[in-house]
């Protein structure tokens, strides 16, 4: 131990000089974006100063000063405030001359601010978006940091920035792609002694966490402080959109759109709920559902966003500049579900959704979700949404240490004195067939998870689908009894549920044949005996 | 299927989604005729289906990952024709012929 500490310490020691370079580029990249908006400022022509003083200073004074700047009498007939900057113009041209959006869609953009609550597969790309389009302030909420393993989907990260909190790296990402946005970064999960105070500085919330949990969060502080969400989702091939609370209308109003609890009143069982971890995720269709929602949100704020309390738009309430491309008020759109099957024709595909319901626990007159409920922490949505806790299904006497399984597989048994044989027992591997073919134990089968799992343990009728024994037990029925059975997986869940399911089977010969799990699957057997197994 | 006569029973189609496919032998989209009047001559209404999915179409064991106290677990929306099943009746809708009856697990990940 006392060999390794230098080097521990130049480690420890290396590892505190980035985190402090790091923090300085951040702060030298937060001065830079200051001075560019700075310098900026100065080299506008004077005329459009008028423009930028109009809010903070009195007309007279702004008078004033606008004629001790502009001296020459020549420039002055000139003089006309534009409402957005040179830069400006250039920048969002593209948008500008669109009549959905406009000048007066871009002044309601830069105006605006948008929270985004999870900066991943979702909230990335719509950041992005957001960023891109001008709105004015957008905050970030994630408590996680960068890996690796986010890279393929989750595109304002880098390599360089693995380790990272998602908040900082995606600050440094959107301050590079449009360095007149301020971003807010919260560090931090969202949580309900948070959630108010965090979103009440914000026109609309854009939900792009990963479990339903937060998405219950999330709506119910909506529907509270009257913003508008808008709810994406995705796993594997597939995606789902939503807007809701949309109008913004106080619970109790059936005008407004419904919440998030008047679709799901329920959450579902936990053991229902899949991760991207665990189900997979392609990266485009995450980035799809993202992009969607910024979409969304910059329809919605294009269009102006009512606030529910005082009906009038949040910002300009008569342009001063008269636009002849204005659109007429636009309707907000009946509520509705977007589905997006990547893999299916057509792979969109929108469903009707209801109304506000009349009995919602959030957004209804009889509203149990209220201000005091949340902020006293008397809602308690990890325990409302359940949480799956770690398979415990073996006794000790059914497990075995990966330590142990490695002596089984080489070198000679302490006990026995023989050579191990990698064919003195059988290893069942119960990953799905993909994650088997991606790398395994040498001898090893396959029986998916999937499989063991759906077979049934009692023979039914003479239904017309009892086509007999599956062909998997079959062939592990013919196995040679003295052979122990050790069942693998990726963590270490499935195989004990796996063990339980064959010894129901009756795999185990009424106890003639062993047959366990090897504790802690291939994770742990990377952890303590080959590093080289790869990780995914 | 046993049910004979074309009369007796009526084509709709059956989708999955959202991974609920995998309980249905990983297809989505399935064409079943399923019979006009359910176990007490009641035209066959969605409750009815699920009932029907479970008996003779779901070839996995894991049925809780489907219904939950007879009707289907919190998490899933059913779809009629394009439309929130809340907005038509939901469970005691009438199943006419040519339906399209979509079962979809809502995802959470991100
Ligand atoms: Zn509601």
């Amino acid at each position: 131990m006392a060999l390794s500490l230098p080097i521990e310490s130049t480690i420890k020691s290396l590892r505190y000089q980035i985190a402090s370079c790091e923090a300085q580029l951040q702060d030298l990249r937060h001065q830079l974006a200051d001075a560019e908006n700075r310098a900026h400022w100065h080299t506008i022509p004077f005329e459009s100063l008028s423009h930028d003083m109009i809010g903070g200073v009195p007309g007279d004074i702004q008078t004033e000063f606008l004629a001790v700047l502009s001296q020459n009498g020549e420039r002055r007939r000139y003089a006309k405030a534009w409402p957005l900057e040179k830069h400006e113009y250039k920048r969002y041209g593209r948008q500008l001359i669109m009549p959905e959006v406009g000048l007066q869609g871009q002044l309601r953009l830069k105006t605006s601010s948008v929270l985004v609550v999870g900066v991943g597969g979702l909230g990335c790309p719509a950041a992005a978006y957001l960023a891109g389009a001008g709105v004015g302030k957008i905050g970030l909420v994630d408590g996680d940091t960068v890996e690796e393993s986010n890279l393929h989907r989750q595109i304002l990260h880098s390599t360089g920035r693995v380790g990272m909190t998602k908040v900082e790296s995606a600050t440094v990402s959107l301050t590079q792609l449009n360095p007149t946005g301020e971003y807010l970064a919260y560090s931090s999960r969202l949580t309900p002694d948070t959630a108010i105070e965090i979103f009440q500085s914000y026109d609309l919330i854009l939900d792009c966490t990963d479990n339903p949990a937060s998405r219950y969060l999330i709506s119910d502080t909506c529907v509270l402080l009257g913003k508008p969400l808008v709810s994406a989702s995705a796993l594997r091939t597939e995606g789902q959109l939503m807007v809701l609370n949309s109008p913004p209308r106080p619970p109790g109003d059936i005008l407004g759109g419904p919440c998030y609890r008047c679709i799901f009143p329920k959450p579902p069982p936990a053991e229902s709920v899949v991760s991207c971890g665990d189900g997979g995720i392609l990266g485009p269709v995450v980035g799809v559902m993202g992009v969607l929602q910024a979409l969304e949100a910059i329809k919605i704020i294009t269009r102006g966003i009512q606030h529910p309390d005082l009906i009038c738009h949040i910002d300009i309430d008569k342009p001063r500049f008269q636009t002849n491309n204005e659109m007429p008020p636009n309707p907000p759109e009946p509520p509705s579900l977007l589905l997006f099957s990547a893999y299916s024709n057509p792979p969109f595909r929108s469903i009707r959704l209801r109304s506000r319901k009349s009995k919602c626990a959030s957004c209804s007159a009889q509203a149990i979700v209220t201000r005091e409920a949340l902020t006293s922490g008397s809602l308690d949505y990890v325990q409302f949404c359940g949480i799956v806790s770690p398979v415990e299904a073996l006794s000790v006497s059914e497990r075995i240490s990966v330590d142990n399984y490695a002596r089984i597989r080489t070198g000679t048994n302490p006990i026995t004195g023989t050579e191990a044989r990698s064919d003195s027992h059988t290893l069942i591997d119960v990953r799905e067939k993909v994650q088997f073919d991606l790398c395994n134990l040498e001898g090893s089968i396959n029986i998916p998870f999937s499989v063991v799992s759906r077979t049934s343990v009692f023979v039914k009728g003479n239904s017309a689908k009892d086509v007999g024994e599956e062909e998997w037990v079959t062939k592990m029925r013919g196995l040679p009894e003295k052979k122990p059975i050790f069942v693998i997986c990726r963590l270490g869940n499935d195989s004990q549920l796996a063990v339980g399911k064959m010894k129901e089977l009756g795999l185990d010969c009424g106890g003639r044949r062993w047959v366990g799990d090897v504790k802690g699957g291939l994770k742990a057997w990377r952890d303590y005996v080959d590093p080289e197994f790869p990780e995914y | 299927m046993s049910q004979g006569k074309s009369k007796d029973v009526i084509s709709i189609t059956v989708e999955f989604s959202g991974g609920l496919e995998m309980l249905f032998s990983n297809q989505r989209k399935h064409i079943l005729s399923i019979p006009t009047k359910d176990e007490s001559g009641e035209a066959s209404n969605v409750a009815f289906l699920v009932r029907y999915l479970c008996e003779d179409v779901m070839q996995d064991n894991r049925r809780e990952l489907f219904v939950l106290d007879d009707t289907v677990r919190p998490g899933i929306l059913v779809l009629i024709n394009d439309a929130d099943w809340q907005l038509e009746g939901e469970d005691k809708y009438e199943i006419q012929g040519g339906d399209n009856i979509h079962f979809l697990s809502t995802l959470h990940g991100g």
